[in-house]
């Protein structure tokens, strides 16, 4: 695999906190389209990783591209997001002061710029949109809701709602079905399917089950770089993936 | 474009408050011009002035609503840009007593005569005329805002950091402005003040004007706060207060949007300044004291953050008070004010208007409660909705928003 038809590419990334290394000369590669699941224990480097694929951590050394050709070492967090790349937080974050339509209409593909946003008047194809998203996330009926009385649940959905409504090329999506139930997961794992078909995916998770509905490649992190990547089947019978990993 | 803007801003709140404050502005001028002094309801000139300096007060307070209401940048430097604004002002009054000062010097005003000053210092040209005082009460304000938001900002300081270096700049004016050589009058400022737009300042008449000036600019950027807060760049400031990195992630550049409100709050400031001085007859660098700035964002909280009519409210009570306390028992206003911050901050964390909206929404939603009990539930039996919503107490959407986080 390339760098010129990858999707994202890392190479030889690390990033240290203080002499320790999160991120420890980590190389992947998402092709256009794919989904991926990355799984590896507490601690790992996931969350890293997404931090300096958007922008938020700058590492100390390796390489990081989007879409073949653009640096993301080079630009902010704005700017990442306006290149295409989305990302759903660990712990879900939503503007809890806002409406879960305000919340959606913030996130909407739009001009992002203060005068922009000033003089904006929401239009009808805006709001068929919001009503879409609504609908997939399900919470047609908590539109009017402030985003803080919701579910932990309904937080983590309405954050995935708000990450479609950016429209992105890829998506990031850390730990979506953290704190929710059996079903809500299950239903969590149809929805990125459904997703995945027209975006391309990374999603973090603990859940095995979950990795498993999902059905895709799988990429193990283990102190800060990759150990095995292939079928979930197939890391789940490598040795040192049971021993770090599996086998707790 | 400005129709809909205006008519999106517009809500009963703000109509409620703008009909109160142009009665206002309508009654209290016609109450001291027009009734005889005999009459019960004559209002005295001194009290038109006190309100009128009440009022540039408020719009004080509003322009620290905006920045900290709506974006969570706790600005404790507030009060500069309000003298800067005011100073801008007092050099055109200066200008206007021409031969009539102690010297009796056309140009130069009497502290450069006394200073022994041969020339006026180029930064005081144009300051006879009122147009170019007008845009310098805008510019002087807003471009300090300017370059302090774009190197602040850009570098991320938000928080009690931020809130510490806008001490910092006040103070640092402050003390410059201390400084005789600096020519502004140094301690004493500027004062002795003749006319404004050839009206005698002293008039009851010109102390009327400034009265109505005050009360409508107190409007228009009121109505300018509120076409900001209720579009979508509004939402966007509100975003970035309660989870500003989020923000970033969806796209937005943050230090954009804090620089568009702190630029425009600092020149509200500024104006609010330029309409206090001609009503105080006098500025001096002790309007740039640090104590100045965190009283205004008293007024503010009591009034009730985020809410725009709050702070205009929490700045007339509070000054009320204070008049009344330093007048009377001298001594205990500082205290009293301690305590009315300690007791807001305590029971009332959304402040008076904050406390009277969730009374009144907790009230309506009792009301729709309870006829929706009557009207009974359309659900089938077995299909309980996910998240129960409890018949009794008021729906949630109706319970306040949680408190924003002041900073990350
Ligand atoms: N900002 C930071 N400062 C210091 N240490 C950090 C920081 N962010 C992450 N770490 C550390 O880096 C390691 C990897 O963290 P993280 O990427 O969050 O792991 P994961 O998401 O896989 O559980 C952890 O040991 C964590 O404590
Ligand atoms: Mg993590």
């Amino acid at each position: 695999m390339t760098r010129s038809t990858s999707l994202l590419y890392l190479d030889g990334v690390s990033v240290s906190f203080d002499g320790f290394k999160a991120l420890n000369d980590l190389s992947m590669t998402i092709d256009p389209g794919e989904m991926r699941a990355i799984i590896g224990p507490n601690g790992a480097g996931k969350t890293t990783m997404m931090d300096v694929i958007t922008g938020k951590t700058r590492p100390d050394t390796g390489e990081v591209y989007f879409n073949g050709a653009i640096d993301l070492t080079g630009e902010d967090e704005a700017s990442i997001a306006d290149l295409g790349i989305g990302r759903k937080f660990q712990k879900p974050t939503v503007f809890e002061s806002h409406t879960v339509w305000d919340n959606l209409e913030l996130a909407l593909k739009a001009p992002r710029g203060p005068f922009a946003t000033l003089f904006h008047a929401i239009t009808g194809a805006e709001k068929t949109r919001i009503e879409n998203l609504l609908n997939l996330v399900r919470l047609q009926d908590k539109r009017d809701e402030l985003a803080a009385h919701l579910s932990h649940g309904q937080k983590q959905w309405l954050e995935i709602g708000m990450l479609l409504a950016q429209d992105p090329k890829l998506l990031l999506v850390d730990e979506p079905a953290a704190g929710m139930t059996d079903a809500e997961t299950a239903e969590t794992a149809e929805l990125l399917k459904d997703i995945s078909k027209d975006h391309s995916v990374v999603v973090v998770e603990h859940d095995m089950t979950f990795v498993r509905a999902l059905d895709v490649k799988v990429t193990v992190l283990h102190e800060g770089s990759v150990l095995a990547e292939g079928s979930l089947d197939h890391v789940s019978g490598d040795d040192r993936v049971v021993e770090v990993y599996l086998g707790r | 474009m400005m129709t809909s803007l205006l008519f999106r801003a517009m809500d009963a709140k703000a109509g409620v408050f703008l009909a109160i404050l142009l009665t206002v502005i309508i009654l209290v001028p016609a109450a001291n011009l027009l009734l005889p002094e005999s009459h019960p309801l004559h209002v005295p000139t001194y009290a038109v002035t006190l309100m009128g300096k009440y009022l540039t007060y408020a719009l004080l307070a509003l322009s620290v609503d905006l920045v900290w209401g709506f974006c969570g940048i706790l600005s404790l430097g507030h009060a500069a840009f309000f003298a800067l604004g005011g100073y801008a002002m007092g050099m055109y009054l200066m200008r206007q007593i021409g031969t009539r000062g102690v010297y009796g010097d056309p140009v130069l005003p009497d502290f450069m005569v006394f200073l022994n000053w041969q020339e006026l210092p180029w930064y005081w040209y144009g300051f006879d005329m009122f147009w170019f005082a007008a845009l310098m009460v805008l510019l002087a304000p807003g471009v300090l805002a300017f370059v302090f938001g774009w190197f602040a900002f850009r570098s991320r300081v938000t928080g009690v950091y931020l809130s510490i270096i806008t001490q910092a700049l006040t103070y640092a004016l402050l003390l410059a402005f201390f400084r005789n050589d600096m020519g502004f009058g140094g301690n004493n400022g500027l004062t002795d003040f003749k006319d404004i737009l050839g009206f005698d300042v002293q008039a009851d008449t010109t102390r009327a004007g400034l009265f109505a000036a005050s009360g409508i600019a107190l409007g228009l950027c009121f109505l300018i706060c509120k076409i900001i807060t209720k579009s979508k760049l509004g939402k966007v400031l509100v975003a970035v207060r309660d989870a500003e990195s989020r923000t970033r992630f969806l796209g937005y550049r943050v230090e954009h949007y804090k620089l568009f409100v702190w630029t425009i709050s600092a020149m509200m400031a500024g104006i609010a300044g330029a309409l206090y001085v001609p009503q105080v007859g006098i500025i001096n660098p002790g309007e740039f004291a640090p104590a100045n700035s965190i009283e205004v964002v008293i007024w503010v909280a009591v009034g009730g953050r985020a809410t725009l009519v709050g702070p205009v409210i929490g700045a007339v009570l509070v000054n009320f008070a204070k008049t009344w306390f330093t007048a009377a028992l001298p001594d205990v206003w500082l205290f009293a004010l301690g305590a009315l911050f300690v007791v807001v901050t305590l029971f009332l964390p959304k402040g008076i208007v904050g406390a009277v909206g969730q009374g009144w929404s907790a009230l309506a939603a009792r009301r729709k409660s309870t006829s929706k009990v009557k009207a009974g539930s359309d659900d089938p039996p077995g299909s309980a909705p996910a998240v129960p919503v409890s018949e009794s107490g008021p729906p949630k959407s109706r319970m306040p928003a949680p408190d924003p986080q002041p900073a990350e």
